[in-house]
């Protein structure tokens, strides 16, 4: 202040010339904030007027999101309404993999709201390995609604999990009937693959599960249903906020089965602890009535992906759960075999029924003796006896004269060693020998030729021989049916529950196999003296209704010249299979069956009794109280 | 009138700028509007504000009150502290979301970068008036090393939008102080020759921003996720916006941050362009007004201090609604008198209260 007083008047010139540039620099700046404020403003104009449009969609699209809702899987029944498959509505706890940055820490924390067993870890694990990072994937199952609650109030710690409400599938008769029901299980990336090949992929957007086995798998069509839209608003968390939309979904079919339940029941526990199978057959229509396969499993385990702890348990079990015996397993009918050799013998005249043969207890063929089961011979053997005593030899002697290749073209008229075609799927060929498939079968040429000594063998169901359980029901169930040939058929129609139409399946005939009736009366009367007279007189004592049966005993191994089977000395799983056919009432047949006793020796003495009880049931209603004893 | 009435009135009020006064409540007013759609309705978020927004009055109320030259007093201790400050937390700081920003102090910690923001100015004010009879190019040179240096050590917590603003304030300042268009433009040639090197000082996420703003879409759900959602927001608004509480991307949540920074996102998105032509206005109004006062200060010292003011809150505002628009990187700058947020509204009515303070005391100054 001391200058200014000096000489104030350059001072304040000075300080007017300062003022003025001070003022021209903030003018300046004046109009560097309106250039920037005009440019914000032409970046509105552009974005707010100019791409309006655009942005609209972008918003729009934000926040609308078209979300599949799944059907409700049609349910399954069997003849009188007895649940085998239906639906229920539970939480699951579930975790999508790309929004979780830890999923172990992740899966501990929340282990300690709720309980994870090590196997839900395990099962959580396999799945993972199998999908991709961004679908949810279930942890837990079935939370109760104690568990929802606890959940719910900790559910901010744990972005990317959520509690949802899905319908499962159950199968509440388990493991009964777990090879003709099947189960559903997680969609897997060639099933993805599949469905997209076959143009239905759209149709499954929303669903997690498909059938993989039995009728899950065959009827899936019918039975999953038309998926239905919703359009609705979402959050930037994709959480639904409200429905704009919606397009319902359309219910799957419901499946009513030939089945019977109750009868299938007795004859699953018919077997006691043996394995084995029996088809049921109603031979009128083909429809099929029991279908057992034993040990089955709990199908339950697999809906939501099996852990693999309970995989190997299953899968590496030496009875063999996952075998669907009934379709699947092959077996040499052994006896069983013996009344359509009869039948083929009438058919191409190479027998009347009276003809007999003299029976030494064994047949010469070459250098090779075979031998009769019974020490000595059964003497004087016309058709009927052959059957009613099961002697060897005179099929021996028979299919030396008819020759192999004759032989399977007469049984391949009853669909032995071809696929029956029955609705579920997974059915096993089985082998009808014949010089052709002998050729086909084997590589090295001196293995490919079809050597006469291996007829005979097959004449009493043994060699090459091996059909499935199945086969042998339908074969029964045609010469019950006097030759008119159904296809076997699990489902009996399929339910519209919202029209209520029914669509039946097959309940036209096959094909009549052209054989005289007077022949096949010949065979029907010998299978009536079985249950009466012969091998499975003992099984059918006392039995109101007059039924018809084979027995047959299959080899498992076999026994060398000179030497005799003798039960005990062979280890469990070399005894010989149990084989017994039937089918009742005699003179106006209702139901046709098969039943195979693996291991269990002489069919009448184990198969004969289950097969009693499941007619017993059946015709009479009868219930039993234990399984069938061994004769 | 009672006369005590009177005095009273005339005591709260003769320090106020009716002009910028009327102006800034009606931005407030703005601003709570828009917070109470931007909080879905939720009215807690909006009475906290308006409590902030009385503080915010209270304390411009209470600088406007204080004579330009008790502030040139504060100018050397004030910036000194604040270095100190920074110092402080580059040695001993507390990391938070990866950047060293805080320092604790017995109860409380504390952000120094924002004492900068005043402390810088008020600093480099008092510097060119003392100097104002001789300035010299050495003063220029002097200035900017005290820019330079608590701009130094905000860049390396790293918090580079904060630098960024505090070297504005200061480069104001030094422009409205007389810099030569020669250094200027010597500088500018200088600066640009620089990029390449300024680029590769830089941390890999400040990078990954500007990258993000040239190509929003290449990171959507990264980096580019705020720019993207706040951009649908803004078009999607058109002309007369889609009204209040109806912006879909406000209330379903696909605006990040969308009562602080983002806030305007919901504004353009509710009130269209018209909205933001209005907005636009308002805040040239006040910079208008602001610059007024500004142009007749009566001293270097008032009239630098009243520029960085003026201009900082421009900046601001210009900052923040190019990062909503896309126009620039997102950097944590609030929009003025109008995000969610009591410490940048104090900050920012500490600011026009020390310009009504220039405006009022000028003639107590001259008699």
């Amino acid at each position: 202040m001391s200058e200014l007083s000096i000489n104030p008047g350059i001072e304040i010139r000075d300080s007017e010339r300062e003022l003025d540039r001070f003022r021209r620099r903030l003018a300046i700046l004046g109009i560097f904030v309106l250039a920037l404020f005009s440019l914000l403003f032409l970046r509105f104009l552009y974005l707010q007027v100019i791409r309006h449009s655009h942005y609209s969609t972008l918003a729009e699209a934000n926040r609308i999101s078209i979300l599949p809702i799944a059907p409700h899987r049609g349910i399954i029944v069997d003849r009188n309404g007895v649940m085998l498959a239906h639906n229920y509505s539970a939480y699951t706890l579930e975790i999508t993999p790309s929004k979780v940055p830890n999923l172990e820490a992740t899966i501990d924390d929340l282990a300690t709201v709720v309980e994870i067993a090590p196997r839900d870890r395990r099962r959580f694990r396999k799945l993972l390995e199998e999908s991709k990072r961004f679908e949810s994937l279930p942890i837990r199952t079935r939370l109760s609604d104690e568990e929802i609650a606890r959940f719910a109030v900790h559910r901010y710690r744990f972005p990317g999990v959520e509690a949802k409400a899905r319908l499962f599938r159950q199968y509440p008769q388990g493991e009964m009937f777990s090879h003709v029901v099947g189960h559903i299980g997680r969609i897997n990336q060639r099933e993805v693959e599949q469905l997209e090949a076959d143009g239905r992929l759209a149709n499954y957007r929303g669903s997690d599960y498909l059938g993989k086995t039995g009728l899950e798998q065959s009827y899936e069509k019918f039975l999953h249903g038309t998926t239905g839209v919703e359009e609705v608003e979402v959050d930037s968390g994709g959480r639904a906020v409200r429905t704009l939309s919606r397009n319902a979904p359309v219910s799957g079919n419901n499946l009513v089965l030939n089945l019977d339940a109750r009868l299938q029941e007795i004859a699953y526990n018919a077997f006691g602890d043996r394995r084995g199978a029996l088809v049921a057959i109603d031979p009128a229509t083909g429809g099929v009535l029991a279908f057992v396969s034993k040990p089955g499993f709990d199908p339950n385990l697999f809906v939501d992906g099996i852990d693999p702890q309970s995989w190997a348990e299953l899968n590496g079990s030496p009875d063999k759960p996952l075998l669907n015996r009934a379709g699947a397993g092959t077996y040499p009918p052994g006896s069983t075999f013996k009344p359509f050799m009869a039948l083929a013998a009438l058919f191409y005249g190479k027998r009347t029924p009276q003809q007999a043969i003299s029976d030494p207890g064994y047949f010469n063929f070459g250098s090779h003796r075979f031998r009769d089961d019974k020490v000595g011979g059964h003497g004087m053997v016309d058709m009927y006896k052959s059957i009613v005593v099961s002697c060897d030899t005179y099929y021996y002697v028979l299919a030396n004269d008819l020759g192999i290749d004759p032989i399977a073209r007469f049984m391949a008229l009853f669909g032995l060693g071809s696929r029956t075609g029955i609705d579920i799927p997974g059915e096993a060929t089985g082998v009808l020998p014949s010089t052709e498939w002998k050729a086909r079968r084997f590589s090295r040429p001196e293995q490919k030729k079809w050597y006469a000594g291996e007829t005979i063998s097959v004449g009493i169901g043994q060699g090459y021989n091996n059909y499935t359980p199945l086969q042998l029901a339908s074969a029964m169930a045609t010469l019950a049916n006097d030759g008119l040939m159904f296809r076997p058929h699990i489902v009996n129609y399929i339910e519209d529950i919202r029209t209520g139409n029914r669509q039946p399946i097959e309940p036209t005939p096959l094909r009549n196999i052209g054989v005289k009736q007077e022949h096949i009366d010949v065979i029907k009367q010998a299978l009536v003296g079985v249950n009466k007279e012969g091998t499975g007189a003992r099984a059918f004592a006392g039995a109101p209704y007059v039924s018809a049966g084979k027995t047959g005993t299959a080899q498992v191994v076999a026994i060398k010249q000179g030497e005799k089977y003798v039960e005990s000395r062979v280890a469990e799983q070399h005894r010989d299979h149990a084989l017994f056919i039937a089918y009742a009432p005699a003179e106006n047949p209702r139901i046709a069956v098969a039943v195979v006793a693996e291991n269990s020796g002489f069919g009448a003495r184990a198969a004969a009794p289950i097969a009693r009880q499941v007619l017993d049931y059946y015709l009479l209603g009868k219930i039993p109280d234990q399984p069938a004893k061994d004769d | 009138m009672h006369p005590i009435v009177r005095r009273f009135s005339r005591f709260m009020t003769r320090h106020i700028d009716g002009i910028l006064l009327s102006a800034i409540l009606l931005l407030m007013f703005a601003g709570l509007v828009v917070l109470l759609s931007a909080a879905n309705g939720n009215f807690s978020r909006a009475w906290g504000q308006l409590a902030n927004m009385l503080v915010a009055l209270g304390v411009m109320w209470l600088f406007a009150n204080i004579p330009p030259h008790y502030l040139m007093r504060l100018a050397l201790p004030l910036f000194v502290i604040g270095c100190g400050l920074l110092v402080g937390v580059a040695l001993f700081g507390e990391v938070v979301n990866g950047a060293r920003r805080w320092l604790h102090i017995g109860v409380t910690r504390i952000q120094p970068s924002e004492l900068m923001k005043i402390a810088l100015p008020l600093m480099l004010a008092w510097y060119f008036n003392r100097n104002e009879a001789s300035l010299k190019l050495r003063n220029y040179l002097v200035a900017a090393l005290l820019l330079a240096f608590p701009a130094a050590l905000i860049v390396r917590q790293p918090d580079l939008g904060t630098a960024l603003l505090i070297t504005a304030s200061g480069c104001y300042v030094i422009f409205l102080a007389g810099l030569p268009w020669r250094v200027i433009i010597a500088l500018g040639v200088a600066g640009l020759g620089s990029l390449p090197f300024l680029w590769s000082v830089l941390h890999d996420y400040q990078r990954q921003r500007i990258l993000t703003l040239l190509d929003p879409t290449e990171d959507p759900l990264g980096s580019g996720y705020h720019t993207i959602q706040s951009t649908i927001a803004v078009g999607s608004g058109g002309v007369l916006g889609k009204g209040w509480m109806n912006g879909t991307q406000a209330h379903l949540d696909f605006i990040p941050e969308r009562t602080t920074d983002f806030i305007f996102a919901v504004y353009a998105e509710e009130f269209g362009l018209l909205g933001n032509g209005i907005l636009l206005v308002l805040f040239l109004f006040v910079i208008a007004r602001a610059m007024v006062i500004t142009a007749n200060a009566p001293s270097l010292f008032a009239r630098l201090l009243a520029g960085a003011i003026t201009l900082t809150f421009f900046t601001y505002a210009f900052v923040n609604m190019g990062m909503v628009s896309g126009i620039l990187p997102v950097v944590g700058v609030p929009l003025p008198l109008i995000s969610y947020g009591g410490t940048s509204l104090v900050s920012i009515c500490i600011g026009f209260g020390i310009l009504m303070s220039i405006n009022t005391h000028k003639k107590l100054v001259q008699t």
